[in-house]
């Protein structure tokens, strides 16, 4: 079984909701990413998204842009980020990590290449932002054989109809964008995510991840009862950028506890 | 002969273009791509288009012997299609006016747009003016400090000018923002993508707007000479200008369709905007599949141009293909080439090329040295150079 199967068997078992933080690797240094990785797991992170830095985000607000920025300063690509995994993997063989990027850097290496290079990297997941499943080609496959889960996201506007397209493609979970706009953007409308997760439901086994928007105890708290994971990125970016070296980890470890903790009491 | 019929019905054309978005935006493409398909070929719409492009553009733009820059030059014949002439001063406004139309049947009382030298957000502020619909441009902070000017006439024009302080502040960084505008306002925003990039319908929208360029072209070049010219020559930044020149004539045998991208500071330095004279890496920006400047990590990298119209990494995809399946050929031309050729423009002809155009105008001056007198050379002159001005004057060190 993957390590995200089993992640959610059991949590599902306990009758609990994964927490999946999300940091931008090489943020704010490369020398650090390793360190905060083990951090957010010993605080209750059940898998990690780990943000391949690139040029051109597209998709993301300010903040998870300005994470990019900081990373790229020292050149941190996908060769480098793929290296922390490893460095990760020494110690903590039990943590999902999920690569979250853009396609340019994957095309860059070659689908097949990235695809080994991530097998050997220990890698579980990887969500690419601008790959519709269109669009993808024989990437999922290419993931899929090596064991390693292609995660999508479905958005507000995504209708039924491509929804049973796209979960066909995906395995290990779904990724539901809770809202309009890019990462980090606000007013997330609880009742409204609600029901367009029990509509995902009915239409697909994987568990069903949301994020986008979740911005502290209250809403990661509201989040966990409706879905399988809640996934906390710009929030926790925003604790990396307000933090100095000394204050970094324990930053980090703060929030974290204070999310898990809702999420736990969802 | 199999006409040329491009792109698929997904965008695209052989391994380029395509719709590589954020699943938060494939519906509002969907939708694009369901409404241009409903009008393209509607005769009320293309109507008024057709309208607007007379009356209100100026057209049919055009063309113009360029006898003594010819007898200067020395060999063939070099001829102008004048979209300088048009209305907001280049060939921009073709294309907003097309999306802006199509924005209004779509119920959309918002419109965006990406600007880097600021012609196309003054073309889509102009025709949102004329609309009257609300009009927001995104352009790099670096830009908005060069392009004075163009910043204020979209003002005046009653847009909202942003600034973006991301990524290298330049075009590439006003299109991402852009984007993300439109992510979160897609229910009444209608995005005016200015070139033939971005992902599908845009590449294929941009260049049937402009297209009327081509069109025009060869009925023109047909009442003044009888025949076509041997050779199109375009500048190509993103590439809608030359798209829209090329396109009619890709199924015209014999006559050559020459793209010239910016080699900058010279193409040996790394310091260009000419991905396909480079050969750079394919990959994906912007929502489309084609060649890109980039590291090895599939960062973009920052490009160079005198001509902030033609500083861009990536290029139409169009473009791409149409280089794969040597139907047209790429070549770049420096700053210091593109300066010479606009200086030599001025004083022979009284005419004021944009610097963009003076990429086209440099190499078509020494393709002409190479075909005798009798050969004929059709040079897209783009834009007018007021807006450059500024540029060219701190050159040479005069302050205005």
């Amino acid at each position: 079984m993957s390590r995200i199967k089993t992640v959610f068997a059991n949590l599902k078992q306990q009758g609990k909701t994964a927490l999946i933080p999300y940091i931008t690797a090489g943020d704010p240094h490369p020398k650090f990413t390793v360190s905060l990785m083990h951090t957010l797991v010993e605080h209750g992170a059940d898998m990690i998204e780990l943000g391949v830095p690139f040029s051109d985000p597209m998709a993301d607000g300010p903040v998870i842009q300005r994470a990019s920025e900081r990373a790229l300063v020292h050149k941190v690509g996908l060769t480098a980020v793929l290296d922390m995994v490893k460095t990760f993997r020494q110690t903590d063989q039990a943590t999902p990590i999920i690569l979250m990027g853009y396609a340019n850097p994957i095309e860059a290496v070659g689908a097949v290449a990235f695809a080994d290079k991530a097998k050997a990297a220990d890698v579980d997941g990887v969500i690419t932002v601008d790959y519709p499943p269109e669009e993808c080609g024989s990437f999922v496959k290419e993931l899929q054989d090596r064991g390693i889960d292609p995660v999508f996201l479905l958005s507000p506007t995504t209708d039924a109809k491509r929804v049973e397209l796209i979960v066909k493609q995906a395995s290990g979970f779904v990724y539901y964008v809770s809202l309009k706009g890019v990462t980090g953007a606000a007013n997330l409308d609880i009742v409204e995510v609600a029901s367009r997760v029990a509509s995902i439901r009915e239409q697909t086994n994987l568990p069903v991840g949301v994020g986008f928007g979740i911005r502290d105890a209250a809403t990661a708290k509201a989040t966990a009862a409706i879905a399988d994971a809640v996934v906390v990125g710009s929030r926790m970016v925003l604790a990396i950028e307000g933090s100095n070296e000394a204050n970094l980890l324990s930053n980090v470890a703060n929030l974290m506890t204070e999310l898990k903790t809702a999420v736990d009491a969802a | 002969m199999q006409l040329y019929d491009m792109p698929d019905a997904r965008g695209h054309f052989g391994q380029y273009g395509g719709t590589f978005v954020a699943e938060t935006l494939v519906e509002a493409l969907e939708e694009l791509r369901v409404m241009y398909e409903k009008y393209r070929h509607d005769p009320v719409f293309l109507a008024e288009y057709a309208y607007d492009l007379k009356h209100f553009v100026g057209r049919p733009s055009p063309i113009y012997h360029a006898k003594r820059l010819s007898d200067k030059v020395g060999g063939a014949q070099i001829y102008l299609k004048r979209e300088d002439l048009n209305h907001t001063g280049a060939h921009k406004i073709n294309n907003t006016i097309g999306q802006a139309l199509l924005a209004k049947r779509m119920g959309k009382p918002r419109v965006i747009a990406e600007t880097g030298a600021g012609q196309h957000g003054v073309a889509t502020a102009t025709i949102a003016a004329r609309l009257g619909l609300e009009c927001v441009v995104y352009m790099g902070s670096e830009d908005v400090k060069r392009q004075a000017p163009n910043v204020f006439r979209m003002k005046l024009l009653g847009a909202t000018v942003v600034p973006v302080e991301s990524g290298s502040k330049t075009l590439k960084d006003a299109l991402n923002e852009a984007m993300r505008d439109w992510v979160t306002n897609v229910h009444n925003t209608f995005y005016i993508i200015g070139t033939v990039a971005g992902p599908h319908p845009y590449p294929m929208m941009v260049r049937d707007f402009q297209a009327i360029i081509g069109i025009e072209a060869k009925q023109q070049m047909h009442e003044m000479v009888g025949h076509q010219p041997e050779a199109v020559v375009a500048c190509v930044g993103g590439g809608s200008n030359a798209m829209g020149i090329f396109y009619p004539y890709i199924d015209v045998p014999n006559v050559r369709l020459i793209g010239v991208e910016a080699a900058g500071l010279g193409m040996e330095t790394g310091k260009h905007a000419a991905p396909l004279t480079a050969n750079s890496a394919v990959g994906v920006l912007h929502g489309n599949r084609t060649y890109l400047m980039q590291d090895a990590d599939g960062n973009i990298i920052e490009t160079h141009s005198i001509s902030a119209g033609l500083d861009y990494p990536g290029v139409g995809p169009e473009h791409a293909w149409l280089k794969d399946i040597k139907r047209a050929e790429y070549v770049a031309v420096t700053d210091d080439e593109a300066m010479a050729a606009f200086h030599n423009l001025c004083r022979t002809e009284g005419i004021i090329p944009a610097l963009e155009s003076s990429h086209a105008l440099a190499y078509a001056e020494k393709l002409a040295k190479t075909m005798s007198k009798d050969k004929i050379i059709l040079v897209n002159l783009s834009g007018r150079g007021d807006k450059d001005i500024n540029t060219v004057a701190k050159l040479a060190n005069i302050t205005l």
